[in-house]
């Protein structure tokens, strides 16, 4: 028995969109580009989150292969994006984005 | 109502609960912290979807590897409560309602455009290893072996990024 059967599939749609939100929120309301990064993780949650739940619904098991391969894209991602915030970091001393405008000037 | 109903809104409150602190949160230790909260309640709920595989590939990459990778660098960089900086008021109470506006607007269009199949029969064994293996090593194999050249090319660029002095 799977919880798709019981819960209906627009609770999950709910959910996830709720979780999205969330982060969009973060990356707009915060500062640190560490909790920036916090922030896209946690959208890329909602989606896989949303892809398992299309996958129990279609009993089709394609989707959750997605998942896997979203998983991987976001720890790549996680180590190079917190790689170039070393790099940053060692050269102002923050990781505050609003300091990161040289291209600006 | 059921237990998996229940189980359900338990998972979903915490999900939402840690979501909302890691940011609001201001020390950026307690956010990696709720956002590990996070990644187990979504777990649970991979698995009362009966994807067992992905729950625990899930709680391994996320709450094992990238919670390491996120806390070391935390640590490494010393950041606290009194590094944080902060945004100015208007734009937190612009950024609150442009990301209020976008939940809203995400939750109330996509609540009535699903048109849920009534099935019965559905199949509880997809997420089971060998089904997943399956798919994965004949549909999918080329991505699944792009992939690992997609890991060794992010190994060597954040190995690249952090050295030193590059000549």
């Amino acid at each position: 028995m799977s919880a798709i059967e019981i819960i209906p599939l627009q609770w999950y749609i709910t959910l996830s969109a709720l979780l999205f939100g969330l982060g969009v929120l973060g990356v707009l309301f915060r500062r640190n580009a560490i909790v920036i990064l916090m922030c896209i993780e946690m959208m890329l949650n909602a989606v896989n989150l949303l892809l398992v739940a299309f996958s129990a619904h279609h009993s089709d098991p394609h989707a959750q292969v997605f998942v896997f391969f979203v998983m991987a894209v976001a720890a790549a991602e996680v180590a190079v994006g917190l790689a170039i915030l070393i790099a940053i970091y060692r050269n102002t001393r923050t990781t505050d984005i609003d300091f990161l405008n040289q291209l600006k000037h | 109502m059921t237990t998996t109903e229940i189980l359900f809104f338990i998972l979903t409150g915490i999900a939402f609960f840690s979501g909302a602190m890691v940011v609001m949160s201001r020390n950026p230790v307690y956010s990696v912290l709720y956002l590990i909260t996070m990644f187990f309640a979504i777990a649970g709920h991979y698995i009362l979807l009966n994807a067992q595989f992905l729950a625990v590939v899930h709680i391994i990459v996320y709450a094992g590897a990238i919670m390491v990778l996120f806390l070391f660098v935390i640590m490494m960089l010393n950041l606290n409560k009194d590094t944080e900086p902060h945004n100015p008021p208007w734009v937190k109470i612009a950024a609150v309602i442009a990301g209020g506006m976008m939940m809203a607007t995400l939750v109330g269009a996509l609540k009535e455009t699903a048109t849920p199949l009534t099935k019965t029969n559905y199949d509880t064994t997809i997420g089971t290893v060998e089904r997943l293996g399956n798919v994965l090593f004949s549909d999918f194999l080329i991505p699944f072996e792009l992939s690992s050249a997609l890991f060794l090319a992010a190994m060597v660029g954040a190995v690249m990024l952090s050295k030193k002095n590059i000549h």
